[in-house]
């Protein structure tokens, strides 16, 4: 039977922490609701099936700081014991022998020794037996408590305090943050996408193993990493060799290496993702990428600015060989329009995902009104999540479609449909300070 | 290059898109080198459904390994003899690298590189056009 969960969530990215337990849960078929998720605080009761499921989800999720078997909750130290006697007794039993000991978590406040060691005694009613182990006892019965804050200090009491049984901490407890962190990582570069957003984009992007995820603008290969973490097999592309080669020895290889993930690169290929080479039957699972934007890089593919000077070039011998069929030929680029590209993606998604399979990209926006037309539809995918994370005058979002059936009809807004274009780089570089021209 | 790739890449020019020559590529004057990696039955027994096997073949033999067998065959995880079969595909698959060569389309003739393990598929301007 199903039973009372209290989840400990990381505050780091509130918004995007439903989307992430909600693609878990449906990975790893977790039948769970987090519909009472409130991105305010970091508790959360969730009704699970069994310890197995609650574990699941905390070795899976970057959120999840830890899951603890519900015993009780209170807004103050009476009502959260009046509510561990009416509720919980019939947990005890199985735990009167056993080693164990009492933790403290404060959200936003904490307790000193003397208070801390008087709460642990309030509960000498639970009777236990067993002997008290401070280091790793077979049970940990954890009091949680939030605090709000006033001015700047902690609140004197908390809001609300929790009893729960420590079912398992997540994976952030145990330094996985630290460990993908890029100043930790051994080939980086300015494009570089953060570790933790990257973890959390291939957890909604449901990356596993037996998987292949596929990301077009790999750069170092930061989705590469964070997908290989929770056992994909990636493939990546980049139009630009130089990013793929790598410098002084570094390269994405060294970083698979340097995580213990070597088998788990596929490849990374020099292409230009609006001419890929990928065979049609080649199913991807998954598609993760962050486009080109032009705040570092702009949008570029396979082709001659000016068509005019490249007239008859294709017959160019260089000794005896076609100059564009030599080893040390370089392939000119062209400017391409971000809206297109775009466009482009979604098709690709549409035809390679399989039913179910998602394609995840972020996309910088403007802080105002307009930005839900500027976002792309494809009528075979439907949009999940449309996740917002806020800087000072500008916004990116974590854009997470699903393909569906052919008898599905969703939405369709391509380039030529969305109102306002997508001119990021052009207002990033006026500082979002004048009128959007459109 | 992992030998794998040579399974899933065709030539990139729309017009060879659902050419039956486009696929594989022709693999000539391959430079391979062999590289350890962790050996993961699981891992290998996941990738099958996804290969082409007589693609495998072709590829295999234009780098001059003809002792594959004709049909992948049908393997249980929990059959210890199917162990050395899997570490095998290992070895070809995963630990086989192409480094440096040629990929050419044996449809439109066009030749694409291998440079330092990496294969470069981008086109030129009448190509891409």
């Amino acid at each position: 039977m199903a039973k009372w969960y209290l989840v400990y969530l990381a505050q780091s990215h509130p918004g995007f922490r439903k989307a992430e337990l909600e693609s878990i849960a449906d990975l790893l078929d977790i039948e769970a609701s987090f519909e009472s998720h409130d991105m305010d605080h970091p508790f959360m009761t969730v009704l699970l099936e069994d310890d197995e499921q609650a574990m699941k989800l905390a070795q899976r999720s970057i959120f999840v700081r830890g899951v603890y078997e519900l015993w009780g909750e209170g807004s103050d130290l009476d009502s959260l014991h009046a509510d561990v006697k009416s509720k919980s007794s019939h947990y005890w039993p199985d735990y009167m022998t056993c080693s164990f000991k009492f933790d403290l978590v404060g959200y936003q406040g904490k307790r000193n020794r003397k208070d801390q060691v008087q709460l642990f005694e309030s509960f000498a009613y639970l009777a236990f037996e067993g002997p008290i182990k401070m280091k790793q006892p077979d049970q940990i019965f954890t009091i949680l408590e939030e605090y709000h804050v006033v001015g700047r200090e902690p609140a004197a009491t908390p809001d609300r305090m929790w009893l729960g049984r420590q079912v398992a901490l997540g994976q952030r407890e145990f330094k996985l943050l630290e460990n993908y962190h890029l100043k930790n990582r051994s080939y980086t570069s300015t494009t570089s996408f953060e570790a933790e957003l990257s973890l959390i984009t291939c957890n909604i992007a449901q990356a596993a193993p037996g998987k292949l995820l596929y990301d077009p603008f790999t750069g170092t290969g930061s989705f590469l990493v964070a997908a290989a973490y929770f056992g994909a097999l990636c493939f990546g592309s980049d139009i630009d060799i130089r990013v793929l080669r790598g410098k002084d020895s570094k390269s994405i290889k060294t970083n698979f290496k340097q995580y213990g993930k070597g088998y788990l690169l596929g490849d990374v290929l020099t292409m230009d993702f609006t001419h890929d080479a990928f065979r049609k039957s080649l199913r991807m699972d998954t598609i993760v990428c962050d486009p080109p934007y032009g705040i570092r890089e702009g949008v570029k593919v396979c082709g001659a600015k000016n068509e005019d000077r490249f007239v008859g070039k294709e017959s160019v011998l260089v000794d005896g060989q076609l100059a564009h069929t030599r080893r040390d030929y370089i392939q000119p680029k062209k400017p391409y329009e971000l809206d297109a590209l775009l466009d482009d993606l979604l098709q690709f998604a549409s035809e390679r995902l399989p039913v179910g399979g998602r394609l995840c990209f972020w996309m910088p926006t403007e802080n105002d009104a307009q930005q839900e037309s500027r976002i792309p539809q494809h009528h075979n995918l439907e949009l999940r999540y449309n996740l917002v994370q806020s800087f000072d005058k500008w916004a990116r979002r974590l854009l997470c479609y699903v393909k569906r059936d052919d008898d599905y009809v969703g939405t369709t807004l391509t380039k030529d449909q969305r109102t306002v274009k997508n001119n990021f780089r052009v207002r990033y570089f006026q500082g979002f300070n004048k009128q959007p021209s459109t | 290059m992992k030998f794998l790739t040579t399974n899933f890449v065709r030539c990139a020019i729309k017009s060879c898109d659902g050419a039956v020559n486009s696929f594989p590529l022709k693999y000539s004057e391959i430079e391979l080198v062999q590289e350890e990696q962790d050996f993961q039955p699981e891992f290998i027994l996941g990738i099958l459904p996804r290969l082409d096997w007589p693609a495998i073949l072709k590829v295999a033999a234009d780098l001059g390994n003809t002792s594959l067998p004709s049909q992948l065959p049908e393997i249980d995880i929990n059959d210890p003899s199917n162990e050395i079969l899997l570490k095998d595909l290992h070895t070809l698959l995963i630990e086989t690298q192409l480094v440096q060569g040629k990929m050419i389309c044996e449809n439109c003739n066009h030749v694409y590189h291998i440079k330092d393990s990496i294969p470069n598929f981008l086109l030129p301007p009448h190509l891409a056009n």
